[in-house]
């Protein structure tokens, strides 16, 4: 059993400029640096990324899934945030 | 939890499979269904890392350099699938290491194709074409399956896999074409993988064990039997078209059924080599197990220079 084990990072990748970087899965890696070649490796093996992030794991919190209805549904009843909310004649075009 | 509320629980986690929604890593799940993906995701993850072993046994005797590195790219991609799909399960809450104890002790099992023995370069035409054929029929529905992280860990392998059998089928094709001795070279490797193939598909669903449970939860959308009839339809074309016999002297086109019958499959054999009795299972874990405990130093080094790093860059901070 080795001394200790490395630790797990996530992975970003953007796939051309211009887009954003998006998680594409997590490896184990000694340090950040080994993290992006390893990153390099399995992620990027077809031209799928020209910039890679990493961040080791335990630096991401997450929110819990239980607090899903005190989080996100405020956002539901909130129609008066969308465009459609708002009657306009038909005669206004382009608004 | 009381048991009324965890069965309410289990109606709303089953009423949103129902609905194709995707469970993540954070969700609540029933720990039947943790406990299942983790074994189904981590025998294929273990699979990949197998699987490269059969075809590393010729990545030096490849007969050219087109060759050569069509071979070293495709088992750089078994080593890819292994790492999305381990990653994938420690979202279980599993570890690596906890994984990789279960493949060493034997404890996890790989698909039993990879115990069979890679003896002449057809072999590699014969996994390509029909070892990787037979994944990627049982593969491209994992796309859509109720957990997030198999199912696009699963996409990203089925894009990549179809290199995987076309390579193998030209070299099927290439060898089927060339002198008497390399198309009585392909016709021997396919005598060898076809059987082995048909079997890796999983037992008959008369006695599969598993399969009510995962359709419902999406782990499996067509049975096994559904799946090898698809492989065999979708592969004996394939074979009559560079002139190759399938064999299998019960193989007939069904006018009715629109499909092929099949002669009978020697499951003794297939549970045989699960139980560990194969020709290759002793070497493929001595394998295994050896290149683990050889790397053993190189990953402790590596802890101990990125610590010393760490350390370092700290020191100048202060």
């Amino acid at each position: 059993m080795s001394a200790k084990n490395w630790p797990l990072w996530e992975i970003f990748v953007r796939s051309k400029n211009g887009l954003e970087h998006r998680h594409c899965g997590s490896l184990h890696a000694a340090d950040s640096d080994m993290a992006l070649e390893n990153a390099r490796d399995v992620y990027t093996r077809r031209n799928e990324g020209v910039s890679i992030w990493v961040v080791e794991s335990k630096h991401i919190t997450a929110s819990n899934p239980e607090n899903n209805g005190e989080l996100f549904e405020p956002a539901q009843d909130k129609v008066y945030r969308h465009p459609t909310f708002y009657d306009l004649p038909d005669e206004v075009k382009h608004m | 939890m009381s048991e009324e509320q965890i069965r309410s629980l289990e109606r709303e986690f089953d009423a949103k499979i129902a609905r194709d929604e995707k469970i993540e890593p954070k969700d609540w799940m029933p720990e039947k269904y943790r406990k299942t993906h983790i074994r189904q995701m981590s025998q294929h993850a273990h699979s990949e890392i197998v699987g490269m072993l059969p075809e590393g046994n010729w990545i030096t005797r490849a007969p050219s350099l087109r060759r050569k590195v069509a071979l070293l790219a495709k088992v750089q991609d078994e080593a890819g699938h292994g790492l999305y799909l381990y990653s994938a399960t420690e979202t279980l809450g599993i570890s690596r290491e906890e994984m990789y104890e279960q493949l060493h002790t034997g404890k996890a099992k790989y698909s039993s194709i990879f115990n069979y023995p890679t003896i002449t370069w057809a072999d590699m035409g014969a996994i390509g074409w029909l070892v990787d054929g037979a994944a990627i029929i049982n593969q491209v529905p994992l796309c859509n399956t109720s957990y997030g992280p198999y199912a696009r860990a699963m996409i990203r392998v089925c894009k990549e896999e179809s290199f995987h059998q076309r390579q193998g089928f030209e070299i099927m094709m290439k060898l089927a074409n060339g002198t008497p001795e390399q198309k009585e070279m392909a016709q021997d490797a396919l005598n060898r993988w076809w059987w082995p193939s048909l079997m890796m598909l999983g037992p008959t669903d008369d006695v599969s064990v598993h399969t009510e449970q995962s359709m419902k939860w999406k782990l499996k959308r067509k049975s096994n039997d559904d799946l090898r009839q698809q492989f065999i339809d979708q592969t004996v074309p394939q074979a009559d078209l560079i002139g190759l016999t399938v064999p299998d002297p019960d193989l007939k086109w069904n006018e009715e059924r629109g499909s092929y019958d099949f002669g009978e499959i020697d499951w003794d054999e297939f549970w045989q080599v699960v139980k560990g009795h194969g020709p290759m299972n002793k070497e493929r874990m001595k394998a295994r197990v050896g290149a683990w405990e050889r790397g053993e130093w190189v990953r402790d080094a590596a802890m101990a220079h990125a610590e010393k790093k760490q350390a370092r860059k700290e020191k100048q901070v202060v």
